[in-house]
């Protein structure tokens, strides 16, 4: 039977605030009531689709464990309200979690599989620390099949300084201080807190409070105050926790749809998606993930660096944004890159953060109608590479 | 002030002091700071958390501390997860001695409570979870209230301990939603085996300006509130009725109470005559006026004796007297009934819904088997129909019991209940034929209501399985089971005894094989006196009535009619022969069987006149002091007897026995705290069963 593929759209994307792990604002809030928060939120601020059309629910989870195991997307589409009839599953490809099950459920949908899917993560790496309940195969290192290094993100990330000497520590510190900077105006312009929707937190010796706002954004951050910050990676090292996204907790989601059925009941696609790729690359340099994942996917679109007018790079590391930026010749400080801050300001609770990229895409292409086409990208551990290309739905360059 | 709040802080030192803990939060929309207050008292759901006197300072601390803000635009107070606040900590109230103490307890309720009414900014209750009592008079003191669609429990169980909701209670909520819903809350549900409300009922009564679901109840209240504060939202509430509803409601609440309790409790007619006043009294005269309720109600006995009934069948009733190690019990994987009878069904059907295992009824002709299986998926199909198993379960259940004429059907069975007609041969020789089939270490219990256990046992290979196992008809409402030791049982059938009471959900007592063992025993005597006044020359009515001064359920001759003419005359004929000095058989009792007669009272709940004929006779009426007078100094003095016996542990277990198996009331605390306050257990025994206030555990 002859198949079209249908035009997939992202209508809308909703975050809890992120915290910082450990003595956080989630400490004691357990990670899948964040997702369900989350979920609520969508079905609460599009009331045009109907609950019984959301066709699959697909969560991410790195640690997927505890309050993050349990098939986490059926089970917080249960704890959510969603009908019975509503499917759900979780996915993993570590900090691409997220990413990936938008990819996913777009692909499902443009297959005509579904008509309307709810694509996120949810990362809380207090309760659940990277690596916890891990069984690496002795055979990856008694086979040399990857590098020691490889499992420590931090690692990789010094070892990405060695194979891009010119990226210098100031250089990487340099970006930092700028990713503060621009996660604070665009705070103070009001364009995060949109994507926000708030979570009651918990804490047996405080009380209940609300989580309103990020909480690992360090304003003020400057070149002096990075410098003396230890490098906990390498003696005399260049990754610090200043050029690196901290340990962060926190739940991302966003609704994918067709884009003939979301005219149908109403809800606009505030962009689409036109292509995805990934892509491997040695385990210990994973930071340099996007470039191959990018470069694959502009060939088969036929498309350069030039035509996309906005990038959302998540910032694992300042080191592995530089490396992207390396590649395609682009400036430390190029305003289309990550115009309102990145993770390293922002945190990054591993599988949520590739819907934050887009949710913050999504905002930016309503603000710029002169801009066609933008990417979201993330490197991803164990040597990945992950990138979606979107397409301006208010693009008016063409009129 | 400070010393009468020193003084309840010393008698509450050992309360669970459940803190409010403030934190300022950001309101959506842009509406300000606000605060929000978690009364959290460190312990999970299963210690809620509770107001002693350290609680309610906690609290005064944290609204003192919101009143000294000029930069916040509301207060929200809300609960640990499930938990709002199930009311006042009791534990410390049987200690307070004076009025003066008491009266500081109440006044201090209200000194902090009614500061969330009177701040400069709105206060908001969030009741995310169970709230009971003074934790429902927090929410009702505040300006609004949310409440969860998750919430199982919101009640004012106040009247049903011995107490009036006097934190604010009563005056607050009539003239929240009028007189009669109120009423329903202080009266009629408390007095209802103490009904409790969900969510939605909250709502819907008016009591919640909104509702939202459980999952973000605390961030959608904020919104909600957040519009409040702005000024987006108007809470609406319909006007209180406060002419003709609110007098009509309380004299309905006042006729109720009278006819229940008939006085024998003071704090449910103290509760209506408050919600009687609330309508014309201000804020300051209703708080006084419930202070002072408080404070006589503090000191009553019925207080006393309603904290202890409740400890009975909070406490003592989940750790048994006397139960062996639970190690030792067997696991029970199939259950054989014999018998097909009305209470055989009813055990069958208890069996399958608590112990999901198969059970089989047996009996001697396949017709009645035939209608105790249907009698038992008709009660499935009546469960379903009401909704509280799906079809599944319904399937599940049917599929579980089963009928076989044959007691080769129990081969596999590890407990086997019998259930048959109440006479020691019949009882001997089914045993005999189970044990034939079982093998050597399934349990065999009995639900002999008064025929000896041991001599049961006495014919068997294995005597030492056999245990008692008595239940109370209606087996679903009434929660008492006796487990019965005989001569021979062992620890291991009275472990699987208990352990299955416990799966059951009933509240096992541990009884001596004596004749009756409590309950019938007890109830036997009691109704015996009342026959007795009847045989010497009383109007039955009169007799009836006599005992009215202890507010039980029913009347002695209405549960006459309940148990059947004919059973109690087989229980008393057994405990006459047992103790004929002090249990006689009634001839008219004897009279009203041999005429037939199942009915007592006929339609229009007259005593029926051909039973009215049979009773008549006698020259020598009594009055009816002298009837209850009796009929109590009988009561003191078997009881004394039965623990000098070792027929139960002690007098708690009398009093736990006679509360879930007779449904006699909290305010006389089973019947030994009201003998003892009466002053018969003296004068009968020489001394009162409890040395001060009686203790549960």
């Amino acid at each position: 039977m002859p198949r079209t593929a249908r035009d997939v759209v992202f209508v809308d994307g909703v975050r809890t605030p992120f915290g910082k792990s450990g003595k956080g604002l989630y400490a004691e809030t357990r990670a899948d009531d964040l997702i369900v928060r989350v979920i609520r939120e969508l079905m609460r601020r599009n009331p045009g689709l109907p609950p019984e059309r959301v066709d699959e629910v697909a969560i991410a989870a790195t640690t997927q464990i505890g309050d993050q195991g349990l098939t986490i997307g059926r089970s917080a589409a249960i704890l959510a309200g969603l009908p019975r009839s509503v499917p759900g599953y979780a996915i993993d490809r570590m900090c691409a979690g997220a990413l990936t099950a938008v990819t996913t459920s777009g692909a499902g949908i443009s297959f005509g599989a579904y008509d309307v899917a709810i694509a996120g993560g949810v990362e809380h790496m207090g309760r659940h620390p990277m690596g916890e309940g891990v069984d690496p195969n002795p055979r990856f290192l008694s086979e040399k099949l990857v590098d020691p290094d490889a499992l420590v993100m931090g690692n990789t990330a010094e070892n990405l300084h060695d194979r891009f000497p010119s990226i210098t520590k100031e250089r990487a510190d340099a970006y930092a201080v700028r990713s503060q900077e621009k996660v604070a105006k665009a705070y103070a312009d009001g364009n995060l807190q949109p994507d926000l929707v708030e979570v009651l937190v918990r804490s047996i010796e405080e009380g209940y409070g609300l989580a309103t706002e990020d909480e690992p954004p360090r304003p003020g951050t400057t070149m002096e105050s990075l410098a003396g910050l230890k490098t906990p990676f390498r003696s005399h090292g260049n990754v610090t926790p200043g050029n690196a996204a901290g340990l962060n907790d926190g739940a991302t989601g966003a609704i994918m749809a067709a884009e003939d059925v979301a005219e149908e009941m109403g809800l606009k696609g505030r962009m689409r998606l036109v292509d995805f790729s990934f892509a491997g690359v040695e385990p210990e340099v994973m930071g340099v993930g996007p470039v191959p994942a990018t470069e694959k996917l502009f060939a088969r679109q036929g498309i350069s660096i030039d035509d996309v007018g906005l990038i959302e790079i998540n910032e694992a590391f300042a080191v592995q944004v530089l490396a992207f930026l390396e590649h395609f010749g682009i400036a430390d400080d190029d305003a289309r890159v990550n115009p309102w801050g990145g993770a390293i300001a922002l945190g990054h609770p591993l599988a949520s953060s590739g819907v934050r990229l887009m949710m913050q895409l999504a905002r930016q292409f309503e603000q710029r109608p002169d801009v066609r086409y933008g990417l979201t990208t993330m490197c991803v551990g164990m040597g990945m590479g992950g990138t979606v290309l979107w397409e301006n739905t208010n693009y008016e360059g063409g009129k | 002030m400070s010393t009468a709040i020193e003084q309840a802080q010393e008698l509450f030192s050992d309360e669970v002091v459940t803190k409010a803990n403030s934190r300022d939060i950001q309101l959506p929309y842009g509406a300000g700071t606000a605060i929000l207050i978690t009364l959290d008292n460190g312990h999970d759901h299963n210690k809620p958390n509770t107001f002693g006197p350290g609680g309610l300072l906690s609290l005064d601390a944290a609204i003192e501390a919101a009143k000294a803000r000029t930069d916040i635009s509301a207060v929200a107070i809300t609960g640990k997860p499930f938990i709002f606040a199930v009311g006042a900590d009791l534990t410390g109230v049987p200690r307070i001695e004076t009025h003066e103490q008491a009266m500081a307890i109440g006044k201090l309720g209200h000194d902090v409570f009614r500061k969330l009414g009177e701040l400069d900014v709105p206060t908001f209750a969030l009741v995310n979870g169970a709230a009971m009592g003074g934790g429902l008079e927090v929410a009702l003191h505040c300006t609004y209230r949310t409440v969860s669609s998750g919430v199982p429990a919101v009640s004012l169980p106040e009247a049903f301990l011995g107490l009036v909701p006097g934190w604010g209670g009563t005056y607050l909520l009539p003239n929240l939603i009028g007189a009669e819903k109120a009423l329903k809350l202080i009266i009629e549900n408390p007095l209802a085996q103490n009904k409790v409300i969900k969510g939605p009922k909250v709502h819907e009564l008016g009591i919640a300006d909104e509702i939202f679901e459980p999952a973000d109840f605390v961030e959608e209240s904020l919104r909600w509130a957040a519009k409040v504060v702005q000024g987006r939202i108007t809470v609406e509430r319909p006007e209180v009725d406060k002419g003709e509803a609110w007098d009509n409601a309380v004299n309905m609440a006042r006729f109720s109470v009278e006819g229940k309790l008939h006085g024998a409790a003071p704090a449910p007619a103290r509760a209506v005559e408050l919600v009687a006043e609330a309508k014309n009294r201000s804020r300051d005269e209703g708080f006084a006026a419930e202070d002072q309720a408080l404070a006589d109600l503090i000191m009553s006995e019925e207080l006393k004796a309603g904290l202890y009934a409740f400890d009975l069948v909070q406490k003592r009733a989940k750790r048994p007297a006397g139960a062996p190690d639970k190690s030792l019990a067997r696991k029970i994987t199939k259950v054989g009934v014999v018998g097909a009878g009305l209470m055989a069904g009813q055990l069958a059907l208890l069996f399958a819904r608590r112990l999901d295992v198969p059970v089989v009824l047996n009996d001697l002709d396949q017709e009645s088997l035939d209608k105790g299986v249907s009698y038992v998926h008709g009660e499935v199909d009546k469960l379903l129909g009401k909704g509280r198993i799906n079809q599944d379960k319904a399937n599940h259940l049917k599929a579980l019991v089963t009928g076989s004429l044959s007691k080769d059907a129990f081969a596999d069975a590890d407990f086997v209940i019998e259930a048959v007609f109440e006479k020691m041969e019949i009882k001997q020789k089914v045993f005999s034929e189970v044990e034939a089939v079982v093998s050597s270490d399934a349990i065999l219990a009995t639900n002999t209501s008064s025929l000896s256990v041991t001599e049961m046992a006495s014919k068997l290979k294995h005597p030492e399985r056999v245990v008692g196992f008595h239940f109370f008809n209606p087996v679903a409402v009434l929660p008492l089971l006796e487990i019965v030791r005989g001569e021979k049982t062992d620890d291991t059938a009275l472990a699987t005894a208990f352990t299955a009471a416990k799966k059951l959900k009933k509240t096992a007592v541990l009884c001596k094989d004596a004749p009756a063992f409590v309950v019938n025993r007890l109830l036997t005597l009691f109704m015996g006196e009342v026959l007795g006044a009847v045989s010497e020359g009383t109007e039955p009515e009169v007799a009836d009535r006599a005992v009215a001064p202890l507010g039980l359920p029913m009347s002695p001759l209405m549960l006459l009619q309940l148990v059947g003419p004919a059973v109690a005359l087989h229980v008393s004929e057994t405990l006459n022969a047992a103790f004929p000095e002090r249990f006689a058989v009634s001839p008219e009792l004897d009279k009203i069987v041999e005429a037939g007669k199942n009915e007592i009272f006929a339609s229009d709940l007259s005593i029926d006149p051909e039973v009215k004929e049979l009773l008549s006779g006698g020259d020598k009426p009594s009055e009816e002091k002298e009837i209850l007078d009796r009929a109590l100094r009988a009561m003191a003095r078997e009881i004394r007897i039965m623990l000098d016996e070792g027929v139960v542990a002690e007098a708690a277990d009398i009093d736990l026995c006679l509360i879930a198996g007779a449904g006699w009331p909290f305010h006389t605390g089973g019947i030994t705290p009201y003998l003892d306050k009466v002053g018969v257990s003296e004068a009968v025994n020489g001394e009162p069963f409890h040395q001060g206030a009686p203790q549960a555990l």
